[in-house]
């Protein structure tokens, strides 16, 4: 196949989709499913006194109103879903909130009604009444001894206290000319998917119940959920239907909704469908990034880094199901693609009554990637360097690949950035956006009163995570090739990436195969998709597996045909003799060979011709990439614009240009989002402030700036395909780029030290301080 | 009160053409418009996003102008007509050139803004058939994508602008 072939081939997805002919869940009707709406509490913290659901009860079309109470054994705390030893305070949520409710949002009761009017009509009639109890919200404020606690329980609000470090520090620090110190925040934001959560559950004559979820992960979601409901395993199936978007939030963390419905469906014996409105996906999908760092860089007055120690708090919520995997992620991206002879990360997770933070989309490494950038920039602006020198100065060099830190990485195995030429990648930034050339013309632009600027920024994304991942591929007696995998998608492309990768080793059309994917009956095992790891994992499973098919292929098409192994080629569902194009036969009756209906067959036989393979990573494989971006600020018209973005990414082997593309640039406006106009705001009480989509700004085609995407490629020993991960890497460096930028329009006059940049205070303090930008000096932080 | 008591007392019938095809239907009258298409007619292709009128993933077409679905309440649209995704296909079950285009310029990934966003182009070119960029995307910007980041949208439509896409 040749390269514009494997990079132009039409999504399998599309064509159902485009025709509105999608199934999302909720599509998924049927005759006689009722459905559920929560009540949930209108306070971040409060001691539940008492429910009274009798009026609920009694509306006619109500079903079922339940409480912790009606749950009997099954209201336990659930797992924490990420455990790990500095994780030493682990609370997590209950299916319905026992006694306290830690967060507006938080479920309090279940209405199952005839339908979702009826539903809502009953849910205003549960009355509860409350206690209010301080709430916490400010994460230094949490940790004050004096601070109301989360958990009473406990004698604190931390759930975790960890440190990732190498190195002498010590020595690091006490030989450098020069330490700089910063404290750095980055306010939480959420994924925002345009479709929100749901759950429908069937329960089936034989006790069985199938759980339709828009979950990324349906093994484990079925593993755990069988734990909870205390169910055989083999009573309960997942199924995923068509997701609209998830970037992280929709991964197991068993949300309560996916224990209730298929709880309320068993109890009713009918079907039950919950489907989350956007208000509630505000309150109570997870969000993410709340973090506040104290950092300090050593360095020598040539702006060598000597060492680097950061403090730091992360925002967990209420409740710790995702333990401290995203401060894990950070600690172990900060270092970026720079030498960093010493290192100290202190990480703490903080107990706060807001909605429970898990991964979203970059997953702790922006936080890391604007961490360090801003150090750098810190460095350069007391060392009277440019930015870019700095970097150049600290970059890792392409010999001293592989690079191997004495850390661990998530995946507690050795963190060793494989394959990647950072110099290369941020000379090719520079050059791509133009930046010695802007920097030529930019003091015209300025002498014309324009607040023009430009900003670089650079990262390492670790990539590939395992433990596992597999795919099973098969040719059918019909000739159809089939291919199955655990994972789930949602809207990222992989059955046409799995059909490619399986066509391009049987010599078929990627349009010849047929994906199945998410549904626990037919794939028992499997993680799913999250981390950007499903081209790497199931990429070479399947891979694997169609390799092995293939060789089967040619065993039987050698016996069948009487020709050598070696002589024989594959097209377009046939094998064939290559010296004699007539001597062929079809994929359909190599694997008829394989299911005989009568005897007998040869010694060792095994039916089917299929094969499942599994990709275990020895560990994660490392993309990087460069941003670069020119900003112009117009504080009279309470404008920013992005006039130039540039990506350089490099993701290993790209098996479909377009699908990766389609993601960077999708990722990076996910990032401006986050930057400049993405901000979850809670007050002082824990009551969140942005709820709508008229307060929390999410991107329009209106913001979007031109984005120049260039491709290099350093494949990967690690995995059979050479490939690295993608899915997040648009969004990691955005923030960090973007800071950058934003500050050079700003003559340098600001240090920004906090993401999102809360735009409308920037422009005031402008319109304010335009008139003294003579005598301005160093302003302070945003 | 059964439900069926309570539901009898607020029920309205209305007559409205759907992609077409004129129906009559007794429907409560806080029933909206986008759950009516979904759920009574079973037309799941226009998505619900936010039910607050901003996502634009509800666009349906009333008397060919692009409504949100979502704050619409049905018998507002008695004596009306309606197009829907479901509708805006060529003879004989073929894609609409925008759809075509769609594939062919990878304009969507998951999928779920995109019969909405089809709906709004699709009223736009039935009367401007060749629009500038800077009102395609003004149209555009009625619409949450949270995926494809809007260029390869903007590609897809510009192609069909342009006369590159076929005729249905």
């Amino acid at each position: 196949m040749t390269t514009e072939e494997r990079h132009g081939v039409l999504r399998l997805e599309d064509l159902r989709l485009v025709q509105g002919r999608g199934r999302f869940i909720d599509d998924i009707r049927w005759p006689g499913m009722l459905q559920a709406v929560l009540v949930r509490s209108p306070h971040a913290h409060a001691e539940i006194l008492d429910i009274d659901t009798r009026a609920a009860k009694a509306h006619p079309g109500v079903y079922l109103v339940w409480t912790a109470v009606d749950l009997g054994p099954v209201c336990q705390p659930v797992p924490c879903v990420f455990p790990h030893p500095s994780v030493h305070q682990a609370r997590t949520h209950t299916p319905l909130a026992r006694d306290v409710v830690r967060y507006v949002g938080e479920p309090v009761a279940l209405v199952v009604a005839e339908n979702r009017y009826v539903a809502e009509d009953a849910a205003e009639l549960v009355e509860v009444r409350y206690r209010p109890l301080p709430a916490v919200v400010d994460l230094e404020a949490a940790l004050r001894p004096e601070a109301p606690r989360v958990h009473a329980d406990l004698p604190d609000n931390l759930a975790a206290d960890g440190e990732k470090a190498y190195g002498d520090v010590a020595a690091a620090f006490r030989a450098a000319d020069l330490i700089v110190r910063e404290r750095l925040v980055v306010e939480r934001g959420a994924a925002s998917p345009i479709e929100t959560r749901g759950v429908v559950a069937f329960p089936e004559a034989d006790g069985t119940i199938t759980v339709y979820d828009t979950t990324q992960t349906p093994v484990p979601t079925r593993q755990g959920l069988a734990q909870i409901l205390g169910l055989p395993e083999e009573m309960l199936r997942v199924v995923v239907p068509d997701i609209g978007g998830a970037f992280g939030p929709k991964s197991t963390l068993f949300y309560p909704e996916e224990i209730l419905i298929p709880l309320a469906a068993k109890a009713l014996e009918r079907p039950v469908k919950w489907i989350e409105d956007r208000r509630e996906h505000f309150l109570a999908t997870n969000q993410e990034r709340g973090q506040i760092h104290d950092v300090a860089l050593a360095c020598l007055g040539d702006g060598t880094i000597l060492g680097l120690t950061d403090d730091f708090l992360h925002d967990g919520g209420a409740y710790a199901v995702a333990g401290a995997i995203l401060p894990i992620i950070t600690a172990t991206t900060l270092m970026g693609p720079y030498r960093i002879p010493a290192y100290r990360a202190r990480y703490r997770v903080v107990y706060t009554n807001k909605t429970p933070v898990s991964p979203v989309r970059g997953a702790g490494r922006p936080q890391a990637v604007f961490v360090m950038e801003r150090m750098l920039a810190r460095l350069a602006r007391e060392l009277g360097l440019s930015p870019v020198a700095v970097r150049k100065k600290n970059l890792i060099p392409p010999e001293a690949m592989p690079y191997a830190m004495d850390i661990t990485y998530q995946d507690e195995a050795p963190l060793v950035y494989d394959t990647g030429d950072y110099p290369k990648t941020l000379q090719l930034a520079l050059d791509t956006i133009g930046y010695e050339q802007f920097l030529a013309k930019k003091a015209e632009a300025v002498g014309e009163g324009r607040m023009i600027g430009v900003g670089v920024a650079c990262y390492v994304e670790g990539s590939g995570l395992g433990p596992y991942e597999g795919a099973t591929v098969r040719i059918t007696e019909r000739g159809k090739v089939q291919v199955e995998a655990a994972l789930s998608a949602q809207g990222q492309g992989q059955a046409t990436m799995l059909a490619q990768i399986t066509s391009e080793a049987l010599g078929i059309r990627p349009q010849d195969v047929e994906v199945r994917l998410g549904d626990t009956a037919v794939s028992r095992y499997g993680l799913g998709t999250f981390a950007s790891r499903t081209a790497v994992t199931a990429g070479s499973a399947c891979h694997r597996a169609a390799l092995a098919v293939k060789e089967e292929l040619l065993r039987l098409a050698a016996d069948a045909l009487e020709v050598p192994v070696e002589e024989l080629a594959l097209s377009d569902g046939f094998v064939y003799a290559r010296r004699d194009e007539r001597r062929r036969i079809s994929f359909a009756e190599c694997a008829a060979r394989k299911n005989p209906a009568w005897g007998p067959p040869p010694a060792a036989f095994r039916p089917g011709l299929e094969a499942t393979e599994y990709f275990v990573p020895a560990r994660s494989t490392f993309a990087h990439g460069v941003h670069a971006a020119i900003v112009e600020i117009l504080p009279e018209r309470l404008e920013t614009r992005i006039l130039r973005y540039v990506v350089v990414h490099d993701a290993g082997r790209i098996l479909h240009r377009e699908i990766v593309e389609g993601q960077i640039r999708g990722g990076v406006v996910q990032g401006i989002g986050w930057s400049l106009y993405e901000r979850l705001r809670f007050d002082e009480e824990g009551q969140p402030l942005t709820t709508t989509f008229m307060d929390y700004l999410l991107p329009t085609a209106g913001e979007v700036p031109e984005i120049v995407i260039r491709h290099l490629e350093s494949p990967t020993p690690l995995n059979p395909l050479g490939v690295k991960g993608v899915g997040e890497a648009g969004v990691i460096p955005v923030l960090a780029c973007l800071a950058e930028a934003l500050e050079d329009a700003l003559g340098g006059q600001v240090f920004l030290r906090e993401m999102p940049v809360d735009l409308d205070r920037l422009y005031a303090w402008m319109i304010e301080t335009k008139c003294r930008r003579g005598s301005a000096g160093e302003g302070e932080g945003h | 009160m059964s439900v069926d008591d309570l539901q009898a007392a607020y029920t309205r019938a209305i007559t409205v053409t759907v992609n077409g095809q004129r129906l009559t239907q007794e429907v409560p009258v806080r029933l909206l418009l986008s759950d009516f298409l979904r759920q009574t007619l079973g037309l799941t292709g226009t998505h619900v996003g936010c039910e607050h009128g901003v996502c634009g993933a509800c666009t349906v077409l009333l008397d060919g102008e692009p409504v949100r679905s979502c704050l619409l309440l049905t018998p507002e649209v008695d004596g009306h007509s309606l197009t829907t995704i479901e509708g805006i296909g060529g003879p004989s079950g073929g894609l609409h050139p925008l759809q075509e285009s769609f594939r062919r310029h990878f304009a969507l990934q998951c999928g779920f803004c995109t019969p909405g966003i089809l709906l709004s182009l699709y009223a736009l070119l039935a009367e401007e058939p060749k629009p500038d960029e800077a009102t395609v995307r003004e149209v555009l910007s009625g619409h949450l994508c949270r995926c494809t980041g809007y260029a390869s949208i903007l590609r897809a439509v510009a192609a069909v602008t342009d006369g590159e896409g076929k005729e249905p």
